[in-house]
């Protein structure tokens, strides 16, 4: 039986083994590393940005089995054994972009860029499971997502456009 | 805002789980879906000795209907799940009606109807709903498995009767009926917000359009969900007409006694209360006379 | 020059990495042996330091260094005063700038007590809890009206009442205005700007290479060559041994030109000390203490007015909130003082205000930069005296609109810029005319209001103009250059935090070059790149720094040229550029691509004539008189639920304008971004502070920006004034969208409840339905 006294988390190593955009990592971190702390730093996936760091910004948001959630709520040794999509994950390959991407650089939907990895992030997983929005539905789906360039509107016609292409 | 240091622990079983708990009581918190108690551990508002993470632990999520009727939620249901889950909208229009005002989309991908509950948040939507619809909640640890009425639950703001070595693992909820109507309303400065007010209810009507039975449970009213039990007695055994409304509106702004925030002096919170208590016994109404 | 480029809406050259998220910003930079800062911030507004104990912090295990005001030694001095007060007559100015590490006296929440250095930024956290500070809490001076009494507490012990600095500033004679006024209306303002908030916290990350001697400075400022010139002269080095970078950064809008820094001034310091990189990111919590703020002011305002509602005169008497230290000057209650005249024939004018120290986060320019408070005193007063003169709100505004002959227009009063407030150009009559066709105006209230009404639905409309003044000098520098593989690049020393700069400075010179946008690498924010500049600041970019490159890029087509006609031997006026290449016209086969020019033009042998340069290259300066007067009108349709006091914006019109338009795409995302951060400030965003200095709402729970459902989609409007000012006709464009929208609001709103026929005025900003609630209590 385990003792009460055990607090130190020096002594404290998770074995992370973690699919990031289909690469295989393994590290070892501690219980407290964040998960938006530990895909920047340890694996140098910066695209991933963090504004908060107690969930209301949006912009660490990556796709986490499948679904958006904010890397900065969660601990890296909880991703032991899952698959993670970053934004450096939305492009098919080095020569073209993601529809998504594509539209946002159409349309203007961003100015200084960092919040965007998080709306990327967020509008993918959206637009997976709702693949002909309206504009009242993107700005639902956008409303975790906090930008304080581009008031929006640009963003919104660029995943309205997205979503026309992704329909073919 | 990094948290401090603690012990973690990813679970194998419940039974490791509780085990844990039980020797470590109040030093250890479990880590469902995070959304609340990371935020405070950023801030370092919370410094808990160990987290027992549970998100392994699947079984604890899932719907089920029980003999009774009601509807049981295993703790770790993720809201999300809930959110695209067509029985939700049929059986409980209230939690269905409610959920798009709880946090945004990526919060309820992980966060638990059981970590909501268990945070007993007072201006959380959920504990004012189960408190509506009178549901009863598990508690289980290593020295057996109990059922607390909703009513017991909630013991004041970030409070429940939980004992240090329990875990929430599922809450269970009467179905809506036929005659019934059911309809949440909440005011917040942003979508997503915390509620300044929210009013969860449900009408049941004979065949004449008279309340056999009401239910009000407002969120952010006082220092936990607060049951509108005068203005619901008052409802029952006539039509839930114009003046009944305003009647049931006046006993729950009467009834509560809401703390005030920087959003919300009491005396707004307080006739928000008013205003979102006759509008949403206007629609229970017609939803019941469906 | 043709305009395939300039005006057209270009996509820009930087998405690509933004979207890939391959762009560079502070917190990506990781060095080897980097090591990681966190600073230990009071928690009380107002202090003695008794002592500070950092012993057990340096005992723990992964703690590099802590270090204190003590350890700064002769290093430590008050930062410098970024701008001195205009020449104004009669100005108190009392100069009292931030220090690198709190020494005697705290006085504000967050202000800095000492630093830890760490492996990592987890374990200097955890640090800091085992600092022992013994603080003597004083009374916090909060309140402005109480702050300049002289029983006061004092921010600065040797500044009686908390006086930072007393400015009046006058023009013709109000008095006798007055004193011939049908009516004279006289109301206090309340308007509270908020916090900047931009997703990016401040980071930096200092870099010393003891055997290159040199020092490189990763920052998220918007002005990298002050900054680097500062820090050189604090650290005792040359300035050609530091480098500063900004990269990519996340959002500027004003208050990351704020300079030294507690956190600037020490990093770099402490780099140099442990001969360590050292990487300091300002986390969100910090951040709300930590960065500058713009905060409130409180005016007692009059207007007096002619029975038609011309304007005689204005007073305006104002506290203006600067926070414990004033290194900004008084850009802000200047701007203030200066935009109250807005886009109006104001004959006799008198405004004075004092800016007070309190126990709170410095005040400097964000977004607007003290234009709203003025903006929200004169539309409100216009307002008010259109409803007691019996005249439309729309008209009133028309009848006292500055006439389109009467530019250069000249206010008298002193600017920011220190020059005369003068508008170089404007038409404003037609900007009010489309917005009010756009927002549908008389339809509006003769038909749509009423029908709504009777549906019992409240519904509004509102109606502001404001003018901006923009493009304000010193100057900027632009080098220009061809290189050898026909790439063109441009280097110019401000920053970039959005605006575009990547792509609108090469659509400046791509014209002129023959050549794509795509085509032209643009560099900013570096200092070893461009030596000389101001910074992003003030909407002058693309007036000041946009004007450098059209300079530079104008010489360098000047060399192209010449040398190209020396080499084909034919007439300059014979050669075209363009694709890439200089052809003869005419002549096919007589083409020569400009990187191989280039390479002509760096010979390896051979001789070059004496007072020649090498290279295609040209670096050029563009500093303007004084500022471009940019204009516009905002119109807002507004649902205000009566009973809940919740709204809904159901349509927004801006009528810009900011003389010649470089990439109205980019202009338009500028309007957006200003235009949701004014709906934040009019109605979401509060910094709300305790009466012992303490801020209530530090997390983005509370502190409210507005998201996507919260701003509304937009409809925007261009009118073209050119400015005389500089070559290419443009006014800066950053601010604009930010400035009318509180008064906006209030009269929006109002109108939609009916609230000034009840006797209801809504004067102050931010408004919120719970402050609507208050405000309206005495109808219920």
């Amino acid at each position: 039986m385990s003792t009460k006294t055990e607090t130190m988390a020096g002594a404290d190593a998770h074995d992370v083994a973690v699919t990031v955009n289909g690469t295989a990592y393994r590290r070892t971190v501690e219980g407290r590393m964040l998960l938006s702390d530990f895909l920047r730093h340890e694996l140098l996936l910066a695209g991933t940005h963090v504004g908060c760091e107690h969930g209301v910004c949006g912009a660490c948001t990556v796709i986490y089995d499948g679904v958006a959630v904010r890397s900065c709520l969660m601990f890296a040794a909880q991703a032991d054994g899952h698959a993670i999509m970053t934004v450096e994950g939305l492009a098919p390959d080095a020569e073209h972009m993601h529809p998504l991407q594509e539209a946002m650089r159409e349309c203007h939907g961003l100015q200084c860029g960092y919040c965007t990895p998080g709306i990327l992030m967020t509008m993918k997983a959206f637009l997976d499971d709702n693949p002909a929005p309206d504009e009242t539905q993107i700005r639902e789906a956008l409303s975790g997502n906090l930008c304080r360039c581009t008031g929006y509107q640009h963003i919104v016609a660029a995943v309205k456009l997205a979503a026309e292409r992704l329909r073919g | 805002m990094k948290p401090a240091p603690f012990r973690y622990v990813a679970a194998r079983t419940l039974d490791q789980a509780l085990q844990l708990k039980a020797e470590h009581g109040d030093e250890a918190r479990f880590l469902a879906g995070g959304q609340s108690l990371v935020p405070t551990m950023n801030f370092r508002l919370t410094q808990p000795a160990m987290l027992i993470d549970i998100n392994p632990l699947v079984e604890l999520a899932g719907l089920a209907k029980v003999e009774s009727g009601a509807v049981r939620i295993g703790a770790l249901t993720r809201y999300g799940v809930l959110e695209r889950d067509p029985a939700i909208a049929r059986d409980l229009p209230l939690i269905h009606e409610a959920l798009p005002h709880i946090a945004h989309p990526q919060i309820r991908n992980r966060g638990t109807i059981g970590g909501n509950l268990a945070h007993a948040d007072p201006a959380s939507e959920m504990p004012a709903i189960v408190l509506a619809l009178g549901g009863k909640l598990r508690a289980q640890s290593v020295r057996g498995e109990r059922w607390i009425a909703a009513a017991d639950f909630f013991a004041g703001a970030l409070s429940t009767t939980l004992e240090p070595d329990e875990m929430l693992t599922a809450v269970e909820l009467p179905a809506t009926q036929p005659g019934s109507g059911a309809c949440f309303m909440e005011v917040s400065r942003r979508r997503g917000d915390f509620a300044i007010i929210g009013v969860a209810c449900t009408l049941t009507l004979d065949a004449d359009g008279s309340c056999t039975a009401a239910q009000i449970a407002l969120c952010n009213a006082g220092d936990g969900p607060v049951f509108a039990t005068e203005a619901c007695e008052a409802l029952v055994g006539q039509p839930v007409d114009a003046t009944a409304i305003e009647a049931a509106a006046e006993r729950v702004r009467s009834a509560i006694d809401p703390g005030g925030s920087i959003h919300g002096s009491k005396d707004f919170q307080r006739h928000i209360a008013g205003v979102l208590t006759a509008r949403a016994l206007i629609v229970a109404n017609e939803r019941a006379r469906q | 020059m043709s305009t395939r480029s300039f005006g057209a809406p270009i996509k820009r050259n930087e998405d690509a990495r933004l979207l890939s998220g391959q762009a560079l910003f502070v917190d990506d930079v990781e060095l080897p042996g980097m090591l990681y800062a966190a600073f230990l911030r009071s928690n009380v507004a107002h202090a003695r330091i008794r002592s500070i104990d950092v012993a057990a912090a340096r005992e723990r295990s992964g703690v590099v260094a802590v270090y204190t005001a003590a350890d700064l030694g002769a290093y430590w001095a008050p930062g410098p005063l970024l701008v001195p007060p205009p020449p104004i007559a009669g100005t108190i100015f009392n100069q009292r700038t931030q220090v690198p590490l709190a020494k005697d006296k705290v006085r504000h929440v967050g202000e800095v007590l000492a630093v830890v250095i760490a492996q990592s930024r987890y374990v200097a956290e955890d640090a800091l809890s085992d600092i022992a500070v013994d603080l003597e809490p004083l009374p916090a001076v909060v309140d402005l009206e109480k702050a300049v009494a002289d029983a006061s507490a004092r921010v600065h012990d040797d500044v009686r009442a908390n006086i930072a600095a007393h400015v009046r500033q006058s023009r013709g004679d109000y008095a006798a205005a007055k004193s011939r006024a049908d009516r004279v209306i006289a109301r206090r303002f309340q308007y509270d700007h908020g916090a900047s908030m931009p997703i990016e916290t401040r980071g930096i990350v200092a870099n010393w290479d003891a055997r290159a001697n040199q020092l490189t400075i990763w920052d998220t400022t918007q002005a990298p060559v002050f900054l680097r010139n500062g820090l050189a002269a604090m650290l005792g080095m040359s300035e050609r041994q530091v480098r500063v970078i900004a990269p990519f950064v996340g959002g500027g809008f004003g208050p990351k030109i704020m300079l030294f820094y507690p956190e600037e001034v020490v990093i770099p310091w402490a780099a140099k000390k442990l001969n360590r990189p050292i990487k300091w990111i300002e986390d969100r919590l910090e951040h709300f203490f930590a960065t500058t703020h713009e905060r409130g002011q409180t005016h007692d305002a009059e207007i007096a007015v002619a029975a038609d509602g011309r304007i005689l005169g204005i007073k305006d008497v104002f506290l203006h909130d600067t926070g414990a230290y004033n290194p900004y000057g008084l850009t802000v209650p200047i701007n203030s003082q200066c935009t109250l005249l807005g886009p109006y024939v104001v004959p006799n004018y008198d405004s004075t205000f004092t800016a007070v120290f309190t126990n709170k986060t410095i005040v400097t320019p964000y977004r607007g930069a003290g234009r709203q408070h003025g903006v929200f005193v004169i539309e409100r007063l216009l307002d008010i005296a259109a409803y007691e003169l019996g005249i439309d709100r729309a008209e009133i505004r028309r009848r006292n609109l500055i006439p389109p002959d009467a530019f250069p227009y000249n206010n008298e009063i002193i600017y920011q810029d220190f020059t005369a407030l003068s508008y170089d150009s404007g038409n404003y009559e037609p900007i009010l005319d489309k917005a009010l066709e756009m927002i549908g105006y008389d339809k509006f209230l003769k038909e749509e209001q009423p029908r709504l009404r009777a549906q019992g639905r409240h519904v509004g409309i509102g109606v502001a103009c404001y003018v901006e003044g923009t493009g304000i000098g010193p100057y900027e520098g632009a080098k220009v250059q061809v290189q050898a593989n026909g790439r063109v690049s441009i280097a110019t020393g401000i920053g970039t935090q959005g605006q575009g700069h990547f792509t609108v400075f090469a659509q400046v010179a791509a014209d002129h070059l023959g050549v794509d946008v795509a085509d032209i690498d643009v560099v900013t924010g570096d200092t070893d790149q461009f030596y000389w500049g101001a910074g992003t600041f003030a909407s002058r970019g693309a007036v000041v720094a946009g004007n450098a490159v059209n300079e530079a890029a104008k010489a360098v087509r000047q060399k192209i040229l010449k040398l190209a006609a020396e080499h084909f031997e034919c007439a300059e006026e014979d050669l075209e550029i363009a694709n890439g290449q200089v052809s003869v016209v005419g002549v096919p086969g007589q083409a020569i691509k400009l990187g191989e020019l280039a390479l002509k033009a760096n010979p390896m042998r051979g001789a070059v004539k004496p007072g020649t340069e090498p290279g295609l290259e040209s670096t050029q300066y563009f500093g303007p008189p004084s500022g471009a007067t940019a204009s516009g009108v905002h119109a807002m349709i507004v649902e205000v639920d009566p009973q809940t006091f919740t709204l809904q914006v159901l349509k927004y019109v801006v009528v810009h304008d900011c003389g010649t338009v470089i990439n109205p795409l980019i202009l338009a995302g500028q309007i957006h971004g200003g235009v949701a951060q004014g709906i934040g400030n009019a109605f979401y965003e509060q910094l709300v502070f305790d009466d012992e200095g303490q801020l209530l709402n530090a997390s983005l729970a509370d502190y409210l920006l507005p998201t996507a459902l919260e701003v509304p989609h937009m409809d925007i409007a261009h009118t073209v004034t050119p400015s005389p000012l500089n070559p290419l006709g443009v006014k800066g464009a950053g601010e604009a969208g930010a400035i009318p929208v509180g008064p906006l609001f209030a009269q929006a709103i109002e109108d939609a409840l009916g609230l000034v026929q009840q006797k209801v005025e809504l004067n102050e900003i931010p408004l919120s339905p719970n402050r609507l609630f208050e405000l309206t209590a005495k109808l219920r």
